[in-house]
């Protein structure tokens, strides 16, 4: 028997927590679960959180589990955009999707620092909602923590996500071929240059919005193309980073265009500002997959399709000139290889 | 900012291309000034699809590179005093001094702020006012004046805790150095565009006019480059000699006049000391004695009298600075040298040669992709 509960006149609303998070709201005691019950477990909705139980209970599938976790760690935490909250649920979704698996469950640990507001905390939750329900999944297990004042910059959030995986379905770099093609499903660097113009209170004539989206229904739509030999996502280190490791997996080369990619103009305005490399900014809701040759083009045409996927092109292709390196055809006609950023070039951003 | 799309046109690119292969017939070496052509000469691979007869090198015009060891040492030590906040631009930190570099002693606990502006290390200095501000400022022509307008900032608002530990480089003194050099040899310029949006492109006629080498001056864009290579050829092949802009969409004859009088109130000419290079006479621009309050070098000189700083010795980042040697003849290139551990300055900067053939070079070396 829940004594509190018997206490109180009215349930605890969201109005009801104190302004900014405070120490006393990670120590498990009365405010934490006055946290938990006002705003966490109402806005994810769903029976497993309602429970209240130490663990999610979860039901077996005789499909394979595909398992990530993600922590996230982006200044400033609400960006043009997005914000840290629907990057969480997003990253680690999408993560799962480039595995094929169908998302189904997350897990959300949060550590807040002792003076953020309210107000902001509660906006981003909401956001986790919004973004779990597009995607999909249901937030069916949690943690709170909260650390003095300067001991974090406003809130952190890990996300672990389960998802199943199709039988049948064995995307991975170790399935590409010579002679494939290298699809990218819009714009790159958008993320990145949205998080860096706002850190540095650089504005052009429009905000640059970070791209971050659920890449389910891209997903989806391609699934069943047996073409398909892997998927990634050009987040941290952007579509150069992804490419690389994508041909030292295969011990194939990667060889993209210049002149395919599409990069937004604000992107590439920013870029020249800062004398960054767009092709090394982050994307948090596009995808890079390399597609049998023979189905290119009606990957291409289904992808067009999706809001999400609508301005997808081939982007280059793969050969096995230089193993295990990618490499990069520049405007001018010349070809270098494109190497792992050596140092960040924006610290971070996800 | 639609501008820089009209730049990277791949079909202005192929017929630059063909022309300059028309036009060229014979050997050229060619100098750019600045590290941002470096950068983008290295990142676009020009060198590919260049005719073999022409030849980049790589000239002096990274301010991180150039700056000498004994200053790095100086910022350290300042780094170590006791309510010191260093404020300096990015790549300066990663720079190594005799022992140490300023991200090391941040690590250890020294205050050591990244600034992308000049006034936000003036901001420090408001906000700090129980620290001393030390900024650590460097740069070409392009950057000083910016640098100089902390100091008559930081004069207005009366600040008693902001100074500078100046390191400013001028660079038509150090092309005539590297042209009275004679293990280097050059048959023509690329003029730094940055540079002569300040001083104008009248700071450069002293080149053709009296070296006998025409001058370029040029964007950043690899089109830009080629053109500006186009046009030096054309001005071989018509037996000219001058000082043209390629650049006409930044720079002008006479530059930025307003520019040039914060440099002139703030700053006087002193001899300076180039990394790799060594002292070149009224080559670097110190704060003139009547802001001495501001000068670091001076309001600290008791922390100042320091070991005599020591060179790696198997760095040979002088040689690659001058442009008598490339990264590739180092040693230590790409094996005890490299970005994440620096030996030497070129290896810092994304300005610095060596920094840039890494980055865009090194593994296609390794791979047999590129020409040589």
């Amino acid at each position: 028997m829940n004594r509190q509960r018997l206490a109180r006149s009215r349930p605890l609303a969201i109005e009801d927590l104190p302004d900014v998070v405070q120490i006393a709201q990670g120590s498990g005691g009365k405010l934490t679960h006055q946290l938990i019950e006002t705003l966490f477990v109402p806005l994810f909705d769903n029976p497993y959180l309602k429970a209240l139980g130490d663990q999610a209970i979860l039901d077996p599938s005789t499909e394979r589990m595909a398992l990530s976790t993600d922590a996230f760690v982006v200044k400033p935490y609400i960006f043009p955009g997005g914000n840290i909250g629907d990057l969480a649920v997003n990253g680690t979704v999408n993560d799962l999707l480039m595995g094929g698996a169908t998302p189904a469950y997350l897990t959300a640990s949060f550590i807040l620092e002792e003076g953020l507001p309210t107000k902001e905390l509660v906006f981003i939750v909401e956001s986790m909602a919004i973004a779990a329900k597009k995607a999909g999944v249901q937030i069916v297990a949690g943690d709170t923590k909260v650390v003095e004042r300067g001991a974090a910059d406003g809130l952190y959030i890990t996300t672990t996500g389960v998802g199943f995986v199709p039988k049948g379905l064995q995307w991975s770099p170790a399935q590409i071929r010579a002679g494939d093609a290298v699809i990218v499903s819009g714009t790159v660097g958008d993320h990145g240059a949205s998080v860096l113009a706002h850190r540095f209170g650089i504005d052009f004539e429009s905000q640059i919005q970070s791209d971050t989206a659920c890449l389910r229904d891209v997903v989806m739509a391609v699934r069943d193309l047996p073409g398909i030999r892997c998927m990634r996502d050009p987040t941290r280190g952007g579509l150069a980073t992804t490419v690389q490791e994508l041909s030292q997996a295969s011990g194939l080369n990667l060889r993209i265009r210049e002149t395919s990619m599409a990069i937004q103009e604000d992107v590439r305005g920013i870029c020249e500002v800062l004398g960054l490399d767009a092709l090394y900014l982050a994307s948090e809701g596009k995808l890079v997959a390399v597609v049998a040759p023979e189905e290119a083009d009606e990957c291409l045409r289904i992808m067009r399709t999706v809001q999400e996927s609508k301005d997808a092109a081939v982007i280059g292709e793969v050969t096995d000139d230089i193993p295990g390196f990618a490499s990069l055809e520049t405007y001018i006609g010349a070809v270098r290889v494109l190497d792992l950023l050596s140092l960040e070039q924006l610290p971070r951003i996800c | 900012m639609k501008f820089v799309d009209e730049y990277r046109d791949p079909a202005a690119a192929r017929y630059l291309l063909e022309q300059i292969h028309k036009l060229c017939d014979a050997p050229q070496r060619i100098m750019e000034i600045c590290g941002g052509h470096t950068h983008s000469i290295v990142r676009s691979g020009m060198e590919q699809v260049l005719p073999e007869a022409i030849k980049f090198v790589h000239g002096p015009g990274c301010p991180v590179c150039v700056t000498p060891i004994a200053k790095i040492d100086q910022a350290i030590a300042l780094a170590r005093r006791p309510r010191t906040i260093i404020a300096t631009y990015g790549d300066m930190v990663r720079v190594p001094g005799s022992s140490s570099s300023l991200l090391q002693e941040k690590a250890k606990g020294a205050h050591v702020k990244i600034v992308y502006s000049s006034l936000d290390a003036v901001r420090l200095a408001v906000e700090n006012p129980d620290s001393e501000v030390v900024f650590f400022a460097v740069g070409f022509e392009t950057t000083i004046p910016a640098n100089g307008f902390s100091v008559i900032r930081a004069k207005q608002l009366g600040l008693t805790n902001f100074s500078m530990l100046s390191n400013h480089v001028l660079v038509p003194p150090v092309i005539r150095a590297v042209l009275d050099d004679p293990g280097v040899r050059i048959d023509a310029f690329l003029g730094p565009g940055h540079v002569s949006t300040i001083v104008g492109s009248q700071d450069y006629e002293f080149i053709p006019r009296e070296y006998h080498r025409p001058v370029v001056i040029s964007g950043f864009e690899p089109n830009d480059i080629l053109e500006s290579l186009f046009m030096i050829l054309k001005q071989r092949r018509e037996g000219r000699c001058e000082v043209e802009v390629q650049y006409s969409r930044a720079v002008t004859k006479y530059g930025n006049p307003r520019a040039q009088d914060v440099v002139k109130e703030v700053f006087s000419p002193v001899e300076q000391e180039w990394r790799g290079i060594g002292a070149i006479a009224e080559s670097g621009l110190s704060l003139r004695k009547e802001l001495r309050a501001f000068d670091a070098y001076y309001k600290f000189h008791d922390w100042m009298p320091l070991p005599r700083p020591e060179e790696p010795c198997e760095c040979i980042c002088g040689e690659i600075t001058r442009g008598v040697k490339e990264p590739r003849e180092c040693a230590s290139f790409g094996t005890g040298c490299t970005p994440e551990r620096p030996l030497g300055a070129c290896m810092v900067s994304s300005e610095g040669t060596c920094a840039a053939y890494y980055r865009y070079q090194h593994v296609t070396i390794q791979t047999g992709g590129a020409r040589d």
